[in-house]
């Protein structure tokens, strides 16, 4: 110690200088810490921590709600609902209809067009089954329901917006001899489409599985009619 | 060595017990000149171990410095240049080489 002998004063003043400005710059860090940015993550952490108990009685009220609609009466109705509008998988005995193109050549001078599957071919066969009582229809994996559109696009047939090539497999669901013999009408659908050489395959299963209708319902224009309409 | 420690403790003394912050916006500079402080007394001890210490020059070596410092980073936030990082680097570079320098001056004898 001491042996750096010049310039002690003057060292230690400007150290004194140093220790000042040094106090003065730990305080004004400090001072910055405690303001802005810390300020406002405190201010984030509540509300945070409010929403989170907003939540939190959110979730209890749904759960109430929940188990106090949980009656049966309530549930059984719901469930009967989400079959007829098709949000449920169903299955039970049916029959599968599988109906392919015509594999005859077209007569000369035919139109072409008679030996295909329109659209209305299809209908027509889905209006029969109905007309029977079937209680659920399928076209291809898609389920029919009340929105349901049966259209030629192009080659292809669209269902549910979904595009299908044929042959096209119709599933129901419903009493099987009725439906199969509505099908089976002596000049009814069947016959007149095996006229044309169109495949139509008819099987009566004890088992056939008729998938959920896998969209969404969008209601942009229609809007439920305020207060209850009696007519 | 033990006066400008003592000089030190006094003026951290006197700095905590007077109250009263640099503004937030001018704490870069403050930070800046207090760099070019450091540097300034460490260049100083360095001087006194080889003999060379000029008070003049020191104690117009510890203001210059500090005032250009934080009047050329000021300069530099106004014109879009950020001096700031360039000033730390220069004086945070000399700080370690003077203390390198009076390390060995001690480890000597």
């Amino acid at each position: 110690m001491g042996r750096i002998k010049q310039g002690q004063v003057a060292i230690a003043l400007v150290c004194v200088v140093l220790g000042v400005m040094l106090a003065v710059q730990f305080r004004t860090t400090q001072d910055i810490r405690s303001t802005i940015p810390y300020q406002r993550v405190e201010d984030l952490a509540q509300r945070l921590s409010q929403t989170e108990k907003e939540r939190d009685t959110l979730v209890k009220e749904v759960e109430k709600l929940r188990k106090s609609t949980g009656n049966e009466a309530a549930s059984q109705e719901q469930e009967l609902i989400r079959m007829g509008a098709g949000l449920v998988a169903l299955n039970g005995p049916g029959v599968v209809v599988t109906i392919d193109d015509s594999k005859r050549p077209a007569k000369l001078g035919d139109n072409p067009n008679l030996y295909l599957i329109h659209d209305d071919d299809i209908l027509k066969v889905i209006n029969e089954l109905r007309a029977a009582g079937a209680e659920a229809i399928a076209i291809n994996e898609q389920r029919l329901i009340a929105t349901s559109e049966i259209r030629c696009a192009g080659p292809t047939l669209s269902v549910n917006n979904t595009h299908y090539a044929p042959p096209y497999e119709i599933r129901a669901i419903g009493e099987t001899k009725t439906m199969e013999n509505a099908l089976r009408l002596r000049g009814g659908v069947v016959e007149t489409l095996q006229f044309w050489g169109i495949q139509v395959a008819i099987k009566v299963q004890d088992n056939v599985t008729i998938p959920a209708y896998k969209g969404s319902f969008r209601f942009d224009y229609a809007k439920p009619v305020a207060g209850e309409v009696k007519q | 060595m033990i006066l400008p420690i003592v000089g030190l403790i006094v003026g951290i003394i006197i700095g905590i017990s007077f109250p009263g912050s640099v503004p937030s916006e001018y704490a870069k500079y403050m930070s800046v000149a207090l760099l070019a402080s450091i540097d300034s007394v460490f260049g100083g001890l360095r001087a006194g171990t080889e003999d060379k210490f000029d008070n003049t020059v020191f104690i117009s070596g510890f203001f210059t410095n500090a005032l250009l410092a934080a009047g050329l980073v000021y300069i530099g936030d106004r014109l879009g240049i950020d001096l700031y990082y360039v000033a730390l680097l220069a004086f945070g570079l000399r700080v370690f080489q003077n203390l390198a320098i009076i390390r060995r001056y001690f480890l000597k004898k």
